[in-house]
């Protein structure tokens, strides 16, 4: 599974898809893949205030805790409870049903091109 | 988390094998093995309920041959060596004078006068260091062949029936073959060493070979266990099969300063042995404020992990040292060292997992049995 080119990335392995205001964070592919079968996820509460580059939630699998940085400010405005349910969708779809949590943001930070992404998982 | 393998990283016979195969690797007692190949739970789930096929050539492997190769080891180990008849099997430790443990082995005769012992692929350096150290005074040769052997696994209710649709392998006797006993076989006219042992809580077999022959062992296997269910199984899923199976991993429920009998292993002592190494210290016992291991259940889908506390109220009564969501039961499983107040089976206690507490209750081990 590739990276889609339109998403940004963080160095915490996560991805931000931007649609206005709203920011759509999920775990990439390959984080998904070094973690393994993911089993739990535990997410922020809708309505808090999260801070850039904080832990706000946590993939945990049969091996091994990742945890959930924020890679924007703002309030939650939504979380995946699909994935709490079913935290096998993390793995099954990344990028897609796999997503995590929707922030509000006022100001986006500097992340990275799926180019620069890339280039720290070789 | 990328991470680049140590330059001088051991790689398996079967490395290529792996590799073709898709797998993630890890960096494991300095050997670059598979972790996963696809799913953990899958191999896990496969080795339950089909087979799985593990590559553990990282293993130590030592023989011991000569007039006093029983005597020997009934003063180097922790078991009555010399009891066991040719064709058997024994799991065993070595200890410290202190009583702690420097290994878990496991010990097969092959002759009256030869002996193999499978030790951790870690503890390769202190184990073939005390086993030269107490040779002395003893007719016996010590050879490590590590290096020449491969180690593959066939673990899960289906085993048997992939060996035995396995072409070219030959193991005279292998159905009647009990747990903890071993024969010789071939493989394309190649002496092959075949055990029922593993580390999984499944029937299942150890096939020892020369490395250079493993790649054609592990394809013959593949082709005739496939259609059986036959998975390739990593690391990840070998150690919740075991930790399920309740058996200890050396570095995390033992150690130079765990006593056997802390572990729940004093059965394994043979203390009327009129000597060997940590005697004495095995009598004295590890003293009244020794933790011991033990089993906890939780609910839900929280996790301890090694190094986790475990409380009881707001007192730290224990140290959790291996834990996971149990792919077969459901819900979280660890072992845990615990003060002996807090040891009994019911008990109820707490741990911290990252700042939250999780209910668990004491429960004995191991936390899952096959049916025989």
């Amino acid at each position: 599974m590739a990276a889609p080119a339109d998403l940004k990335y963080t160095s915490e392995h996560e991805w931000v898809l931007v649609a206005g205001s709203i920011a759509t964070v999920g775990i990439t592919a390959y984080a998904a893949e070094k973690l393994g079968d993911i089993v739990y996820v535990d997410l922020p509460k809708v309505g808090s205030s999260i801070a850039a580059g904080k832990v706000v939630g946590e993939i945990e699998s049969t091996k091994s805790v990742g945890e959930l940085f924020a890679p924007v400010a703002g309030t939650v405005v939504e979380t995946n409870e699909a994935v709490v349910t079913n935290p096998e969708l993390v793995n099954a779809d990344p990028f897609g049903e796999g997503w995590l949590i929707k922030v509000e943001f006022a100001q986006l930070p500097e992340l990275l091109s799926l180019e620069q992404y890339t280039a720290l998982t070789v | 988390m990328t991470e680049a393998p140590p330059p001088d990283v051991k790689r398996s016979p079967l490395h290529a094998v792996h590799e073709a195969a898709g797998a993630s690797f890890t960096d494991f007692a300095g050997w670059l093995m598979p972790v996963r190949y696809s799913s953990d739970l899958a191999e896990h789930h496969a080795v339950r309920t089909a087979a799985g096929i593990f590559d553990i050539s990282h293993m130590a492997e030592f023989t011991i041959e000569g007039p006093d190769a029983a005597a020997y080891l009934d003063h180097a180990l922790a078991g009555r060596l010399s009891a066991i008849a040719i064709g058997q099997a024994k799991y065993t430790l070595m200890l410290t004078e202190g009583g702690g443990i420097v290994d878990d082995l496991i010990v097969y005769r092959q002759a009256d006068e030869e002996f193999l012992i499978i030790a951790n692929a870690g503890n390769h350096d202190p184990v073939l260091a005390e086993l030269r150290v107490r040779a002395a005074g003893f007719r016996v040769t010590v050879v490590d062949i590590s290096d020449d052997i491969a180690l593959i696994a066939v673990q899960g209710p289906a085993a048997l029936a992939v060996l035995k649709a396995t072409p070219s392998l030959t193991a005279p006797g292998l159905d009647e073959l009990g747990y903890y006993r071993h024969l010789d076989g071939t493989f394309e006219g190649i002496p092959l060493f075949v055990a029922r042992t593993g580390y999984t809580g499944e029937d299942g077999f150890e096939l020892y070979l020369p490395a250079d022959r493993a790649v054609a062992l592990w394809s013959s296997l593949m082709a005739a266990g496939t259609p059986l269910g036959l998975v390739p199984a990593g690391l990840a899923s070998r150690d919740t099969l075991r930790l399920e199976a309740g058996m200890p991993l050396y570095g995390h429920e033992l150690g130079l300063d765990t006593f056997p009998e802390q572990a729940g292993l004093g059965r394994v002592v043979a203390v009327k042995k009129e000597s060997f190494v940590g005697k004495r210290a095995i009598e004295a016992g590890p003293g009244e404020d020794a933790r011991v291991l033990v089993g906890l259940a939780s609910e839900g889908k929280r996790a301890g992990r090694a190094g986790y506390a475990v409380l009881s109220g707001d007192t730290v009564v224990g140290e959790v040292t291996s834990g996971a969501l149990s792919p077969t039961l459901g819900h979280p499983i660890a072992m845990a060292y615990v003060d002996r107040a807090v040891s009994a089976v019911g008990t109820p206690l707490e741990i911290d997992v990252r700042g939250s507490r999780v209910a668990a209750s004491v429960v004995g081990l191991p936390f899952y049995e096959r049916e025989k």
